[in-house]
């Protein structure tokens, strides 16, 4: 209970905050490395998820390799792309990418796939090109199951990214490290705390935004 | 002239033979109506008609042009499609539903609206759901929807796949009814699927009766099919021994009445 007082009355301290050391500097970079891995990991899955949830093909195979890949220790692959790479924040960049994946694909082609079969079919017949499909019809009924698959890759990354200081001086995550070094139980109980602050408001901006873009669907009052 | 379905022929991948060996010519500004059991290939010969399938073998004809060497998405933009159920846009509004292909094909929103409101009109519809969304509508509604989209971008043709199956018979009459009298205002070439006999004896011109395989068991006027039924299929089918088909007249009052097999009143001879 004290080191849990002294980890808030560490975090209270306004000299811990100021620096480039200190906790806004680490909360700015901890969100920035979330962000650029979940950004670069939409770049690749969500084109990709696209693709297989309208084209109906290929699925086994992808969700087999995102399986592969999820299986993987998160530790593991930092601790081997690091051997590869060097220190630095490149290796858990790639890491946190890697973890992001999964999640991002799974929420893309789901949400494609859950457009009613029968108005993709008729927008079709309309002489909508496939193109026009996606953006029109899949896109809009699937946005709010898209969006889920962000927030979960979102908040995964988000809490691993503390590893970001396992092999360079970035985030939130190095204030464990220095802690569990220095066995100062506060200073590190006090990055877990910060670490789990920043998830829940993340996750709260993104279950609004998934709100939103579910409301795309617009099946309206009444029914699902 | 119209549509010419040219020995087509259609084999899924996993080796149903869904239509044989198919040739008919629907006429232009004429309502055609297929019908035929559950499986005879009827969706799969209208889906023929704008490349929603391609044959397997022969050819389709629009006024004497061979389809396949067309570009699907512009064919499909000259042709209304009406699916059985379902098919509008959920998370589209009514009147923007009915404006999709005109949109698509560049006229702006607000005149694509406005022709929309009138098409709504014309289905008998009243401005006021213009605003809904079809979750809001009841299935009656929905279709008079379906029909008006398929009507929009003004196509010479219009395909329609059982598309008053998932209503009530009460108003499947009044979505037939207000269909010829669009129809008569109109003049498309309407291909309609059903396999309601009644329905094609009430709405189209030629009626052609298919037995599995698209194997044309009859094709003809509805008059001559019930005049003259081919063989025992076409007579089971088109329920030429019906009650309610085998007419007798009977004198009651004066008036010559004409009743059923059963005895019951139809009408009056005049
Ligand atoms: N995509 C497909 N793959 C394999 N077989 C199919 C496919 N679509 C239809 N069939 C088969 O082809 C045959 C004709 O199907 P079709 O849908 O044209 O029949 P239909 O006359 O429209 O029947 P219904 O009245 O039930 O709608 C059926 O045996 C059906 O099972
Ligand atoms: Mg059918």
């Amino acid at each position: 209970m004290t080191t849990f007082l002294d980890a808030l009355t560490w975090i209270a301290d306004p000299a811990n905050w100021g620096g480039a050391q200190g906790i806004s500097a680490r909360l700015l970079q901890h969100l920035a490395v979330t962000l650029v891995a979940v950004l670069a990991a939409s770049a690749l899955a969500i084109p990709l998820g696209i693709l297989i949830g309208h084209t109906r093909r290929g699925r086994g195979v992808v969700v087999a390799l995102a399986g592969a890949v999820r299986a993987i220790p998160t530790l593991g692959l930092l601790t081997l792309l690091a051997l590869l790479l060097g220190v630095g924040v490149e290796a858990p960049l790639l890491a946190l990418v890697a973890l992001a994946v999964p999640s991002v694909l799974a929420g893309a082609y789901a949400g494609i796939e859950s457009a009613e079969p029968a108005a993709v079919d008729a927008a079709r017949a309309m002489g909508m090109s496939e193109l026009q499909i996606v953006r029109n019809v899949e896109l809009p009924l699937g946005a709010g199951v898209l969006v889920g698959g962000l927030r979960a890759a979102t908040l995964q990354v988000v809490a691993t990214a503390t590893l970001a200081a396992y092999t360079s001086d970035t985030g939130l995550g190095r204030y464990l490290f220095i802690g569990l070094k220095a066995r100062d139980y506060p200073q590190m109980l006090a990055g877990a705390i910060l670490v789990a602050v920043l998830a829940l408001l993340l996750d709260r901006l993104l279950a609004t935004a998934q709100d939103r873009a579910s409301r795309l669907a617009h099946s309206t009052e009444g029914t699902p | 002239m119209g549509i010419e379905f040219r020995n087509v022929g259609k084999t899924y991948r996993d080796g149903t033979v869904a239509v044989a060996d198919f040739s008919h010519v629907v006429a232009s500004h004429r309502i055609a109506a297929l019908v035929g059991s559950s499986g005879s290939g009827k969706t799969t010969l209208l889906r023929m008609v704008n490349r929603m399938i391609d044959p397997s073998n022969g050819t389709v004809l629009i006024d004497d042009e061979d389809i396949q060497g067309l570009d699907k998405v512009r064919l499909r933009r000259r042709i209304g499609y009406v699916p059985q159920a379902g098919g509008l846009l959920p998370h589209r509004t009514v009147v923007d539903n009915v404006a999709t292909v005109p949109v698509l094909n560049g006229t702006s929103r607000a005149t694509a609206r406005g022709n929309a409101l009138d098409l709504l009109t014309l289905v008998g519809l009243d401005a006021s759901l213009a605003s809904r969304y079809p979750a809001q509508l009841s299935g009656g509604q929905q279709q008079r929807v379906a029909v008006a989209r398929a009507l929009a971008a003004d196509p010479n043709i219009l395909l329609m796949d059982e598309p008053f199956g998932a209503v009530d018979p009460i108003v499947r009459r009044e979505l037939q009814d207000q269909l010829l009298r669009v129809q008569a205002e109109l003049g498309k070439t309407i291909v309609i699927v059903t396999h309601d006999v009644d329905e094609a004896f009430r709405l189209a011109d030629d009626v052609v009766v298919l037995r599995t395989g698209g194997v044309v068991a009859q094709s003809g006027t509805p008059q001559s099919i019930l005049a003259s039924p081919a063989d025992a299929f076409v007579r089971d089918f088109v329920g030429a021994d019906r009650p309610e088909r085998t007419l007798t007249t009977t004198e009651v009052d004066g008036q010559r009445l004409v009743v059923d097999a059963d005895g019951r009143p139809v009408g009056i001879l005049r």
